[in-house]
């Protein structure tokens, strides 16, 4: 970009948050560091006016007696004032804990009470209310300091203090200690503990992985590195900032590229901030671009006759063309100017709903991505790329280069990372973001890291011809079918997924005969299809049982019968039975992480008797399912679910054989 | 092109207005034997009560109370037969609903009574119609002072949107929002008058426990943190003997009681109200 200072700081100088911070003030002061949306208009914060605000609140943390080494936990939606937070306990030594803001108040006690949090700041009332239910079972945590004042006047605990007494009170002792905050920044060292961050995980209590201030920027500095980010990038942060993706980009990348990052108004309105704000880099979980597929799904079969046929017809084209254009593959005359139509009639409007138009780098990582919905945006012309990464690596392990995308593998490895399969399969990895420890949990922290550098991760994969990782699932996660059928359940469950009307599947058949799977419909999607065909229903519940939409999702799975027959490795492994779940699963029970992934075994032990039926010849089964709200209470619903049997396909396998 | 509405605004913060502490005043609205007929029907029989500055009044009583009644006098919509409403000090005349809210009297309906294909901003919008001074002319032209009028108002409005969490719902027309959504666009459009008393007329009908639950939160919220005063009429009881100051009873067209919910509830006439009385 001319004029954009590009190249990433010197990080053996400028080794920790803070001292970036100072560079990017001397860099590039008067550029834009962080937006949010107040009032309905978008505010914004230059690097030097977010330096201040840090500044202030560090003086106004010392003030309150944070000191070197104590834990401050950060709870609450994406918010400048929380980043400022992260910052500002660094300068002191003090260690951030972020903690998901949608944590039940139990969650939130674990993680308070393990870290031995001293502060805490939080968002607002809400959070509030959860930390003062819990602080009597959270011996270490003193003071809580928070950003949004409302509804707080009548609370009289007084360890709680207003984040502005915070900024003005550390305002005063700055003046009267001028040379205070620059010490402090100058005893800080790469090589200290930067933050704490609880990984959701999908088994047990959570993990809290340490990392250093030389793990989080030396890996944000080389994907930077990687994509050519610099300080014209623009991203919006809306996913959980306990999450280590979220800190990497956030806080991590921004630091070393100096771009600007904007929080939303509010989680609901994600969608429209995305679209006036127009991100040049952004980053979902294969989650979130599924539900936006759902939504763009939903409009067209909303839409009259001729658009929608322009839609399907145009998207076809695109996924023939689109992924060429991408990858750089010559192309016809003919292809372009179709291509070109098609971008002008469909492309270009649609990716300019989804607030997609001046994505230059789009990420998607957490879990695999269903091939079909990966092409579908590849095919708009979106820059879609995965990443595969976790908390325990800070994030990098592999990336697709620009040129080299391809839906089912994630990529060469992240600059300065080296990558290995273990004889099991098991992929291994050695990088400088590599995580110190589990905090206070040395066991975890020895099955991860083995002694000679290397790092487990869980998963299984291999490395194709052309360098790049391969993942197939969670190395636990893979089975056998008893006649020896390779069993992929994600593979599988991805598939189911990209139909709009499943939001969630789970598939079983491990150590069983045949395949079978628990589906979960989508409920603005299935909705809207019974809202079209003069369906009636009052509830999840009794759309989920109706047997018309049974018949839709035989339909599905059907289909997906049919492209697993295509794959001979894969065709035993059909689905023989299914059935459709009567709630959603849900975090709150322990179903999903809070980031999306099922936690098969909670699903297993909570729905054994459905899942014993899908294994019998029972055509119905009783189950009784406890639910937890999100205050913590908790109630039962019951329900007599249908079990289906679902069509398989021989014939591909027949194929094969002749 | 994706739109881009960022600007740089030099107000960083908007400074939240300074909260006085939150206590009861002086009597802000006297009602003094006020009797209303329709035809044969007295709809209001000598009903006295005052409300005071920054309390929360309920308003109950069995169907046909005259419980809407009493607030549609309040606001001008009937004028009483008889007695004299005394408001901030004044008693005053005859007076058209325009005119109260003019004095800062805003309320909500018990049928929402939204614009429907207006969007939620715009029906907030329209509470701040009394305050507007330029004529629809300058309006149009949307230039000088008329912008910058427009602008004030629009402050306003967000702050409101602010404060109830509709800001998703920001551009949605109303007609298209869920009944609970709709309830909370319509104390938007109350709030957005900046009154000094406000009425609400069944804030809570046809709502679940969820809704319900945040609607209290609400009301106790506007009372906190602007102090507002507010009159309501509600039927369902935990919520009104659990938010309200004090409560004033009705029956067929008269007070039976009138003080704290703990008086009230203990209150042997207002059991048979509800209960209906045995005689033997």
């Amino acid at each position: 970009m001319a004029g954009a200072t590009s190249g990433v700081p010197d990080l053996t100088v400028h080794d920790t948050g803070p001292k970036l911070l100072r560079y990017n003030v001397e860099h590039r002061g008067e550029r834009p560091s962080m937006r949010e949306k107040d009032l309905g208009i978008w505010q914004s914060w230059t690097w030097a006016e977010v330096a201040d605000e840090i500044r202030a609140l560090a003086c106004g943390l010392k003030l309150a007696g944070l000191e070197r080494g104590d834990k401050i936990s950060i709870i609450g939606d994406n918010r400048p004032r929380l980043y400022w937070s992260i910052t500002a306990a660094q300068v002191l030594g003090a260690i951030p804990v972020p903690i998901y803001q949608d944590s039940v108040a139990d969650e939130m006690q674990y993680v308070l009470d393990h870290a031995g949090s001293r502060f805490a700041v939080v968002e607002n009332q809400e959070q509030v209310d959860k930390v003062i239910q819990v602080k009597d079972r959270c011996p270490t945590l003193e003071h809580v300091i928070y950003c949004d004042p409302r509804g707080l006047r009548d609370y009289t605990e007084d360890f709680l203090q207003n984040y502005t007494d915070c900024i003005a009170a550390g305002k005063a002792f700055d003046a009267a200690n001028p040379d205070f905050y620059d010490q402090e920044v100058e005893k800080g060292k790469g090589s200290d503990t930067s933050i704490y961050l609880y990984t959701s995980g999908t088994t047990g209590q959570p993990k809290g992985v340490v990392l250093t201030h030389h793990n989080i920027l030396s890996t944000s500095a080389g994907a930077v590195e990687f994509e050519g980010l610099n300080e014209t990038d623009e991203m919006l942060a809306y996913l959980p900032m306990a999450w280590i993706g979220d800190h990497i980009f956030s806080y991590g990348q921004a630091y070393t590229s100096g771009f600007c990052v904007a929080c939303p108004e509010s989680a609901d309105t994600v969608l429209t901030d995305i679209f006036e704000l127009g991100p040049s880099y952004f980053f979902a979980t294969p989650r979130i671009f599924e539900n936006l597929l759902t939504t763009v799904m939903i409009r067209i079969e909303d839409a009259g006759k001729i658009k929608r046929w322009m839609f399907h017809y145009f998207m076809k084209v695109a996924e023939t063309i689109g992924p060429k254009i991408l990858d750089r593959e010559p192309l016809t005359l003919g292809e372009r100017l179709l291509y070109f139509i098609g971008n002008l009639l469909v492309y270009a409007p649609l990716k300019n709903t989804l607030g997609m138009s001046r994505v230059r780098i789009a990420y998607t990582a957490g879990e695999a991505i269903s091939p079909d919905i990966f092409n579908f945006y590849r095919s708009l012309g979106l820059n879609l790329k995965q990443l595969y990464g976790m908390t325990e690596s800070s994030v990098f392990i592999t990336i697709q280069p620009n040129g080299e995308i391809k839906s089912d593998t994630v990529g060469i490895p992240a600059p300065g990372v080296d990558v290995k399969i273990d004889d099991n399969g098991e992929v291994m990895f050695r990088s400088a973001g590599i995580f110190q420890e589990y905090y206070k949990n040395p066991e975890a922290t020895s099955e991860m890291k083995a002694e000679d550098g290397w790092c487990h991760t869980g998963d299984a994969g291999f490395i194709d011809a052309n360098g790049h990782l391969k993942i197939i699932d969670r190395a636990k996660d893979v089975g056998r079918l008893n006649d020896g059928t390779m069993l992929a359940p994600k593979y599988i469950e991805n598939k189911l997924k990209f139909f709009p009307n499943i939001l969630e599947a789970v598939t079983f058949g491990d150590g069983r005969d045949y395949a079978a799977a628990f589906i979960n419909i989508d409920l603005q999607a299935m909705g809207n299809w019974a809202e079209r065909n003069g369906v009636s229903y009052a509830s999840y519940q009794e759309l989920a049982s109706l047997s018309k939409v049974y018949d839709v999702i035989q339909e599905h799975v059907a289909q997906v019968n049919r492209d697993l027959a295509d794959d001979p490795e894969l065709a035993g492994s059909q689905i023989n039975r299914f059935l459709i779940l009567h709630k959603e699963l849900d975090a709150d029970d322990g179903e999903i992480t809070r980031t999306g992934k099922v936690r098969r075994r909670t699903v297993n032990e909570k729905y054994g008797p459905l899942i014993d039926a899908l294994y019998s010849d029972a055509s119905h089964c009783k189950i009784d399912t406890e639910v937890t709200f999100e205050d913590g209470r908790t109630g039962s619903i019951t329900a007599d679910l249908e079990i289906r049997e679902a069509k398989t396909i021989e014939a591909a396998v027949a194929q094969a054989a002749e | 092109m994706t739109g881009s509405a960022t600007t740089d605004a030099t107000a960083k913060q908007v400074v939240a207005a300074p909260q006085p502490e939150r206590k009861i005043g002086g009597v802000l609205l006297r009602l003094e034997d006020i009797s209303l007929h329709f035809g044969g029907v007295k709809a209001l029989d000598h009903v006295s009560f005052e409300i005071l500055e920054g309390e929360i009044r309920g308003i109950i009583g069995p169907n046909g109370a005259g419980k809407s009644s009493m607030l549609n006098v309040i606001n001008g919509f009937y004028h009483p037969d008889e007695g004299t409403i005394t408001f901030k000090g004044e008693t005053r005349p005859e007076m058209r609903p325009d005119e109260t809210a003019r004095q800062g009297i805003a309320r909500t309906f018990q049928n929402i009574a939204l614009f429907r294909g207006m969007t939620t901003l715009d029906n907030i919008m329209t509470g701040r119609n009394t305050k507007m001074h330029r004529n629809f002319l300058w309006q149009a032209l949307h230039f000088g002072p008329a912008k910058n009028e427009e602008l004030e108002h629009r402050l306003v409005v967000e702050k409101v949107i602010d404060f109830l969490e509709i800001e998703a719902i920001r551009k949605v027309p109303a007609g298209r929002l869920p009944y609970g959504l709709q309830k909370r666009v319509e104390l938007g459009r109350a709030l957005a008058a900046e009154p000094d008393l406000l009425l609400l007329d069944e804030p809570m009908a046809g709502m679940n426990s969820e809704e319900k639950e945040d609607m209290c939160r609400f009301i106790l919220d506007v009372n906190d943190e602007f102090g507002t005063t507010i009159a309501l009429i509600e039927h369902d009881m935990s919520v009104v003997m659990d938010i309200s100051d004090r409560v004033v009873v009705l029956d067929y067209g008269r007070k039976i009681a009138d003080g704290t919910p703990d008086e009230v509830r203990d209150n042997q006439e207002v059991i048979d109200a509800y209960l209906g009385a045995q005689h033997d």
